[in-house]
């Protein structure tokens, strides 16, 4: 039998039951949120299950949300179940002052490098990573450049108003 | 065992047991005098422009002799933040950032964030212009593959076959010359179709390169593919296990060539592949030689699939073979012309160039097979202008971090053609 989202969802509420929140199918891929401290429980579960078989990490990235105070970023796993063909998505959220989580590489090796460029960009904590340090940035850099309060384009300039176009 | 070592020496390797050889393997290579405070390994600094790397990165190797005790990756000399970038550009503006990620075969790329907006905003494309997509990604994959190819023969000391099927890429950009106006880095087709009907030239350069290709990838293939010397520089070299693949996140051919039938194009059609008969070569070591030759069947594959489409796009009849973009005025701009003379036209036209039209909000991730494996994006949209967050998943940058366990042990020569037949570029690793 093909596995299917609505299976998936029934597994995961018989396994974790309502520590899972925030489960929605945008555009067909089931995705769902649980508390931090879960996501390695979480995972080995989507791993190890002989029905679920999650056992191919697709993708490992963060996003950060300046407005949710106390759940500023957000850590999205894509995970593949190669078998049946079908993907999901995953998020943790964690408070800015305080970003740990705990590191996937014990399960997934493609995690390694995923993780360093979430750290390098984020600064988002991995406890455990063998190897925790900048990847595609230079180690002397002091701040994580894809948050938020970082503007693309330098403020100072007075030369470039983009008021007209609704975009301040 | 000091003495039987020197007597080994002397000796031919054909003669010696596995046992021996072993015995010479487990000795150190470089003998320091009693008391000596130098190490007994070598630090090799390769790149990070060296002209063996292919592009910009650093190996720190460590090296027993000629062999590899470990190495350390240095990657990020091209970073040039197209995450970061992404955000204040308007949808239509990002692909100029995607031509730059591989940019041995940038249409993949393109086609791969057009159909990633298209998803997100629910357009539904026409027939002909799947097909001609199919046409050109499936070009970009053999422009893709023959360059990894020939450059892992080039990494071999056989120089003959890249210099040799460089002047049929030529073909292949020449094609994408006369659809979009660019050769390397093309910002080819828009969301919703192309931005010009394929012209009679195009078709006639497609013909004559289905007509000289296939020709040419024989020579190719014949003199690389039972030649015993690449044989022997590329078996057993650079090998990883199917599980071993998995776990470290590859895709495309080096997770094929280890024995997993794993295709994008297969497992979530898109651009309606789904009405083409193809098959995925696989390999079973997951070494270098198995790399090549699963390119290799590929490019036969993406010759067939070609043929097809082209067919395909001869058979439709009455509008259907004309149209060339699909009917959504409100991301596809309209007609130059009807700019200038037409009310209606000029708002598009304003609205679109200026990121003015609505956006839905939404999470897409859409990946597709590119040259290297999955190329996905994802995509966060807070119905604003530019998107939210745009994220790459590179496969060159999942499957690089695999390359210390590739080279362990082996040879500092065998590295090199490992690092080429991976198909590593630096412009994908580093976004």
């Amino acid at each position: 039998m093909a596995l299917t989202n609505e299976t998936i969802k029934a597994r995961l509420t018989e396994k974790f039951g309502d520590q899972l929140s925030h489960v929605e199918e945008p555009y067909g891929m089931l995705t769902f949120e649980a508390p931090k401290e879960l996501n390695l429980k979480v995972l080995n579960f989507l791993y190890d299950d002989e029905e679920l078989k999650f056992r191919f990490l697709t993708d490992l990235t963060a996003v950060h949300y300046p407005d949710k105070k106390g759940r500023e970023l957000a850590v999205v796993y894509h995970l593949h179940n190669m078998t049946d063909n079908i993907r999901i998505r995953f998020k943790v959220f964690t408070d800015i002052s305080q970003p740990d989580i705990y590191t996937a590489t014990g399960l997934f090796s493609a995690a390694n490098w995923m993780e360093r460029e979430t750290y390098d960009f984020f600064g988002i904590n991995f406890v455990g990573h063998p190897n925790l340090k900048r990847i595609l940035n230079v180690e002397e850099m002091d701040y994580f450049p894809l948050r938020k309060e970082f503007p693309l384009e330098d403020q100072t300039r007075i030369d470039k108003d983009d008021e007209m176009f609704g975009r301040g | 065992m000091g003495s039987d070592f020197l007597k080994f020496l002397n000796c031919p390797l054909e003669k010696l047991s596995n046992y021996q050889i072993e015995l010479i393997m487990s000795e150190h290579h470089i003998k320091l005098p009693e008391g000596s405070i130098e190490k007994t390994t070598t630090t090799l600094n390769l790149g990070p422009t060296h002209p063996a790397t292919h592009g910009v990165m650093q190996n720190i190797l460590e090296l027993d002799g000629e062999r590899i005790v470990s190495t350390e990756q240095t990657i990020g000399y091209i970073h040039r933040a197209f995450e970061k970038l992404a955000e204040r550009r308007p949808l239509a503006q990002i692909t100029t950032l995607t031509d730059r990620l591989n940019y041995c075969s940038s249409p993949l790329n393109n086609m791969g964030w057009h159909l990633t907006c298209e998803k997100l905003l629910g357009v539904k494309t026409p027939k002909r212009v799947d097909y001609l997509r199919v046409i050109i990604m499936e070009l970009a994959r053999i422009s893709d593959h023959l360059i990894c190819n020939s450059i892992v023969g080039v990494d071999a000391g056989a120089y003959t076959g890249f210099l040799y099927v460089m002047q049929y890429r030529e073909l292949i950009y020449e094609i994408y010359e006369e659809v979009c106006g660019a050769r390397l880095t093309t910002n080819i087709g828009r969301i919703g179709g192309f931005e010009r009907n394929f012209n009679d030239i195009a078709f006639q350069k497609l013909e004559k390169f289905l007509r000289e290709y296939p020709k040419v990838l024989k020579e190719f293939e014949n003199l690389f593919q039972r030649n015993r010397i690449f044989m022997e520089r590329t078996m057993g070299t650079g090998a990883i296990s199917a599980e071993r693949a998995l776990n470290y996140g590859f895709t495309g051919p080096n997770l094929r060539a280890a024995g997993v039938d794993y295709d994008v194009r297969v497992h979530a059609p898109y651009s309606s592949y789904e009405d083409f008969q193809f098959n995925i070569p696989v390999g079973t070591t997951g070494d270098n030689y198995d790399r090549w030759l699963v390119r290799e069947k590929e490019m036969w594959e993406s010759l067939s699939i070609i043929e097809q489409a082209y067919r395909k796009v001869q058979d439709l009849k009455g509008a259907e073979a004309e149209v060339y973009h699909a009917d959504v005025p409100e991301y596809y701009l309209p007609p130059k012309a009807d700019v200038y003379t037409k009310m209606e036209a000029l708002i598009w036209h304003f609205k679109i160039i200026m990121g003015e039209t609505e956006i839905p909000a939404g999470e897409v991730y859409n990946s597709i097979e590119a040259g290297n494996g999955e190329l996905g994006f994802y995509l966060i949209s807070d119905g604003g202008r530019t998107p939210y967050r745009l994220h790459f998943r590179r496969p060159c940058f999942v499957y690089y971090q695999a390359y210390e366990e590739l080279i362990k042990g082996s040879m500092l020569s065998d590295a090199i053609m490992t690092m080429s037949s991976l198909n590593l570029i630096a412009g994908e690793l580093d976004a």
